[in-house]
C-alpha cells in the first residue's frame, strides 16, 4: 500500500527531525542541527534493509518516489514566498558567490579524478 | 461569483498553490524547450520564476497576497523537508560504493570547498553574522542546502533569499558552462563525471550540464550528485556552523 511508503517516509522525517533537535539542544541552538541529513540516511538504511530482505513492495516505493517528485515544484513554492526584494537590495552577491564557485568547482574536476584514478591504479 | 471564487481559494489555498506551481513548472518548461532549446533546464526557470513572482509581495513573497497565501503552506518548511527526504530514495547506500573513493573524495571537497569559498565572499562583501555566513555559504553547495540550513539556524527571510538566488546562480552556471569548458576539464568519462557530480553538486545542473554535454556521462554524475545536498545539509548546519560561529564569534 502506498501509505506504507508515505509513513515510512514520515518516520524517518520525524526521527531524524527528533536527533537534529536534540543535537540542537545539546549545543544550545533552538532549531534542529542536520535533521534533514539524519532523516536521509536512515531512510537509506532502511531501504537498504527492506529491499535485501525483499520486503520492500513497489507500491511502498510509490509512496515515498511520489515525495521525491514534488521536491522540484516545493521549492519553486518556497522560491514565491522568500523575501526576494530584500535580497535584491542585499546587491549582487548571490551572482558573484554563484559564479566563482561553479567555476573553480569545474576547475578541481581534473585535480580530484587524479587523486581517483591514481588510488585506484595502484 | 468573484466572492464564490475568492471563498473557494480562501479554503483550499494548498491546492490552489499546486495548481499555480503546477501552470508555473509547464511554463517553464515550455520556455525551456522552445525558447533555449533546453539550454537552460526548466527547473532553474521555474525556480526563477517563483523568485520573480515573489516581488509582487514583500516578507513572505507572493505568500502576502492572501489569494495565494496557501504558497507559503506548499513552500513551508514541513513539506520542503519531506521531499528533500524522500530524494534520498534515488540514492541507496551501495551507490556510493560503486561511486567509490574518487566519488567520496569529491563530495567532501565539493561541499567544503563551496561553503567556505561562499562565506569567505560573503565576508568580503561585508556579512559578519555567523548565522548568514554560514546560510550563505551553504547557499554556495546548493538551493536547497541554504534554505534547510537558514531555517535550522533561523536566518532572516533576506539571507534565506540570498542562499537560494546564489543556489539558482550555480545551477545556471553549471547548466551553461560544463558543455563548454568540458574538454577542458577532462569531462569525458565516466569517472570523472562522478568527480563532476561531487564537486558541483547540484543536481540539476548537473545532471542538465552532462546531459548538454554527453548523455552518457548522466547517470555518472548524478549518482554522486543525489548525495550533495543531503551531506550539506548534514554538515552545514552542525560542523559547518561551529567552525564558522568560532571563528567569527
Amino acid at each position: 500500500m502506498i501509505i506504507y511508503g508515505v509513513a515510512l517516509l514520515a518516520f524517518c522525517f520525524l526521527f531524524g527531525k527528533m536527533i537534529g533537535g536534540l543535537l540542537g539542544h545539546l549545543i544550545g541552538i533552538d532549531g534542529d542541527v542536520g535533521g534533514v541529513g539524519f532523516a536521509m540516511l536512515l531512510l537509506m538504511l532502511i531501504n537498504l534493509y527492506l529491499k535485501n530482505k525483499g520486503w520492500l513492495k513497489e507500491p511502498t516505493n510509490q509512496g515515498i518516489l511520489f515525495w521525491s517528485f514534488m521536491y522540484l515544484p516545493i521549492i519553486v513554492a518556497m522560491a514565491a514566498t522568500q523575501n526576494v526584494k530584500a535580497a535584491i537590495s542585499g546587491g549582487p552577491i548571490a551572482v558573484v558567490i554563484g559564479v566563482v564557485i561553479t567555476i573553480s568547482g569545474f576547475f578541481l574536476v581534473p585535480v580530484i579524478s587524479k587523486i581517483g584514478k591514481h588510488d585506484q591504479d595502484s | 461569483m468573484i466572492r464564490i471564487l475568492e471563498n473557494l481559494v480562501d479554503k483550499n489555498g494548498l491546492l490552489f498553490a499546486f495548481l499555480i506551481v503546477g501552470v508555473i513548472m509547464w511554463l517553464s518548461f515550455w520556455a525551456s524547450k522552445q525558447l533555449t532549446r533546453n539550454k537552460i533546464p526548466g527547473v532553474a526557470i521555474a525556480v526563477l520564476a517563483g523568485l520573480g513572482l515573489a516581488l509582487f509581495g514583500g516578507k513572505k513573497g507572493i505568500a502576502d497576497i492572501p489569494l495565494f497565501a496557501g504558497m507559503a503552506v506548499m513552500g513551508g518548511s514541513m513539506f520542503r523537508d519531506f521531499s528533500v527526504v524522500a530524494t534520498a530514495m534515488g540514492a541507496d547506500l551501495d551507490t556510493i560504493r560503486k561511486a567509490g573513493l574518487a566519488g567520496t573524495v569529491s563530495l567532501l571537497t565539493g561541499v567544503t570547498f563551496s561553503f567556505f569559498l561562499g562565506v569567505l565572499i560573503a565576508f568580503f562583501m561585508g556579512y559578519t553574522d555567523p548565522v548568514s555566513l554560514t546560510t550563505i555559504g551553504a547557499g554556495a553547495c546548493t538551493y536547497i542546502v541554504g534554505p534547510v540550513t537558514g531555517g535550522a539556524l533561523g536566518a532572516s527571510s533576506e539571507i534565506i533569499a540570498i542562499s537560494i538566488a546564489t543556489g539558482v546562480v550555480k545551477t545556471l552556471v553549471a547548466t551553461i558552462g560544463t558543455p563548454m569548458i568540458a574538454k577542458w576539464i577532462g569531462l569525458d568519462n565516466p569517472h570523472s563525471a562522478v568527480v563532476f557530480g561531487g564537486l558541483i553538486g547540484t543536481t540539476s545542473g548537473v545532471t542538465a550540464g552532462l546531459a548538454a554535454t554527453d548523455p552518457k556521462l548522466v547517470p555518472y554524475g548524478a549518482m554522486t550528485a543525489t548525495f550533495y545536498t543531503g551531506l550539506g545539509c548534514l554538515l552545514c548546519p552542525s560542523i559547518f556552523y561551529f567552525l564558522v560561529n568560532g571563528f567569527f564569534n
